[in-house]
């Protein structure tokens, strides 16, 4: 009986939490409009969120690269088709790995310290401070934080997935001996801009969107003390993974058009 | 910059506040208080911790919604307001946070330009020189680089009244100015507060636990105690005032009506108690 109360309570309490991030969506979409007249800080959050995730992109997205470019060999090399490795690789990130290892390393990095720096903001009475100056804190704090984001994880998926390319062509070509004429030349022939590279973009436009909608949100959510911030950065990076990962599996399935 | 003189008695309260209650979820927090503030004073407000002084500064600033009663503000009703006209009746009036509350990623200038910037057009060469008067008013032009992080807690506090005073408002709440300070910076705080309030004329209310300076330099004072006023009179009447619970707290004395003990049972009964 107990444990079906308990049950209970957190189901309600978390439509009740959805109900409110729909809300505080709709609130941050009507504070964006009205940042379109200034668009000078948005631009800055862009820079702020590359400042933070581009080095570990592109790390990572050389080395997700360059292991592709290794197991994929192995592979084709059986069926004698090594040639199109270029393809493989382009195909895997351009679909699949850049848009979510992207979003997920954008959820560690830029989305726990969105939802630290808004926290914190509040708990130290930031943006109380800010209403009480007649300036609406989620159109002046939040929508900018929250476009930014919108408007970084494509580019920075895209950067991903061209270091990632680079880094199959460094392994594939410059190790194992793929030729590179044919790395590249079935690499443009394979890859579909409609159905391969959109695919990837709108993934990519809808993990921004969901993982720095729950970034801003948890932030302005989070219980205003120094133990109420850390739960809400962990929450971040838990609920945006988890996210990612099962839109990508709807995704996927909506676009290929098979489930 | 003086307040303009008004011939009725009632419009010489400026934030009128009429049997207020609110409760936080089934808590009642206050209880009922009536609370006029009259312009171009010091109105003092105090009371022990968590007895909803910081609530009230909220609700005169509308930032939540009384259960019962009236409030206004210059003649609007707070609760009333749809939120623009609340944000525009906020640009009148100053809040200071018991923390100071300056954005952390500005500088010290740029933390008293923000209001400015947010509300007028003002060119950069004129809101340059409206900033360093401000700050200059506060002691601190030659702060003006630093980041909210290398300030001082009275350092702080000075700078985000520079910015609370930056869009020249009719009226200040201070929320608690003067905890956490040392002596000379808590003199600095009282001196700025009567300052302002006697060269600018702003109405001002000073919420705070510290009896000695907030007497100092009030006016009219109001002790709120289990959510209603428990008395009330210039500071001097408050201080010879000869309820129980106004001596409590005005002397600091640790038992009284409001009791030393937090409620449990009988302490030989509790003590002796078998653990079940
Ligand atoms: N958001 C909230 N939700 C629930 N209870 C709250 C909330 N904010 C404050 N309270 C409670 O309301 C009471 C009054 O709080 P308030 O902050 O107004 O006190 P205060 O007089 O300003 O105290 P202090 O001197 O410590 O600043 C406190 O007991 C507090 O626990
Ligand atoms: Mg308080």
């Amino acid at each position: 009986m107990n444990t079906l109360r308990v049950l209970g309570g957190i189901v309600i309490n978390s439509v009740e939490r959805v109900g409110r991030a729909a809300m505080f969506l709709y609130e941050v979409l009507l504070g964006s409009w009205e940042l379109l007249r200034r668009f000078y800080l948005v631009v800055q959050q862009v820079y702020a969120v590359g400042v933070l995730t581009l080095l570990i992109i592109l790390v990572s997205g050389l080395f997700v690269g360059m292991v592709l470019g290794l197991q994929g060999y192995n592979t084709l090399v059986k069926f004698g088709s090594a040639n199109s490795l270029g393809l493989l690789v382009a195909l895997s990130l351009v679909r699949e790995l850049g848009p979510v290892v992207t979003a997920l390393l954008f959820a560690g990095r830029a989305g726990s310290a969105l939802t630290a720096e808004i926290g914190l903001m509040k708990a130290t009475e930031q943006l109380a401070g800010m209403e009480m100056m007649a300036v609406n804190p989620v159109t002046r704090v939040i929508a900018p934080r929250f476009l930014g984001g919108v408007i970084a994880m494509p580019l920075l998926t895209a950067l991903f997935s061209a270091i990632g390319v680079m880094g199959g062509h460094l392994v594939g070509v410059g190790l194992l001996g793929v030729d590179a004429g044919a790395f590249w030349s079935q690499m443009q022939n394979g890859v579909d801009f409609h159905d391969d590279i959109m695919n990837g973009v709108i993934k990519s436009v809808v993990f921004g969107v969901v993982v720095t909608w729950i970034s801003v949100f948890e932030g302005y959510d989070a219980v205003p003390t120094s133990e109420g911030v850390a739960s809400a950065t962990n929450r971040t990076v838990v609920y945006s993974s988890l996210a990612v990962l099962g839109l990508d599996f709807i995704l996927t399935a909506l676009t290929l058009g098979e489930v | 910059m003086n307040q303009p003189s008004h011939s009725t008695p009632d419009s010489d309260v400026l934030v009128d506040i009429r049997d207020i209650h609110f409760t936080y979820g089934d808590r009642p927090i206050l209880k009922g208080i009536t609370l006029p503030i009259r312009r171009g004073k010091v109105t003092a407000i105090m009371g022990g911790s968590g007895c909803g002084k910081t609530t009230l500064m909220n609700l005169i600033g509308g930032r939540i919604k009384p259960s019962r009663g009236t409030l206004t503000v210059d003649g609007e009703s707070v609760p009333d307001l749809r939120t623009r006209e609340l944000f525009e009746l906020r640009k009148r009036m100053g809040m200071l946070f018991q923390t100071g509350a300056l954005l952390t990623d500005l500088s010290v200038f740029e933390n008293v330009a923000f209001p400015i910037r947010e509300h007028t057009k003002l060119p950069e060469s004129i809101l340059r020189k409206v900033v360093l008067m401000k700050l200059e008013t506060v002691g601190l032009r030659g702060a003006r680089d630093l980041m909210p992080s290398e300030l001082s807690g009275g350092m702080a506090r000075r700078v985000a009244l520079a910015r609370a005073i930056a869009l020249e408002p009719m009226m200040i709440m201070y929320d608690e100015p003067f905890t956490g300070l040392d002596p000379i910076s808590k003199g600095v705080i009282a001196k700025l507060i009567r300052q302002l309030n006697q060269s600018l004329g702003i109405t001002s209310i000073v919420v705070s636990h510290d009896v000695a300076e907030t007497c100092m330099i009030s006016d009219y004072a109001y002790l709120v105690g289990d959510g209603r006023i428990m008395g009330e009179g210039t500071p001097t009447e408050v201080q010879k005032s000869g309820s129980e619970h106004v001596r409590q707290f005005m002397d600091g004395l640790p038992d009284g009506p409001v009791p030393y003990q937090y409620p449990a049972d009988d302490y030989v009964t509790d003590l002796t108690r078998s653990i079940a």
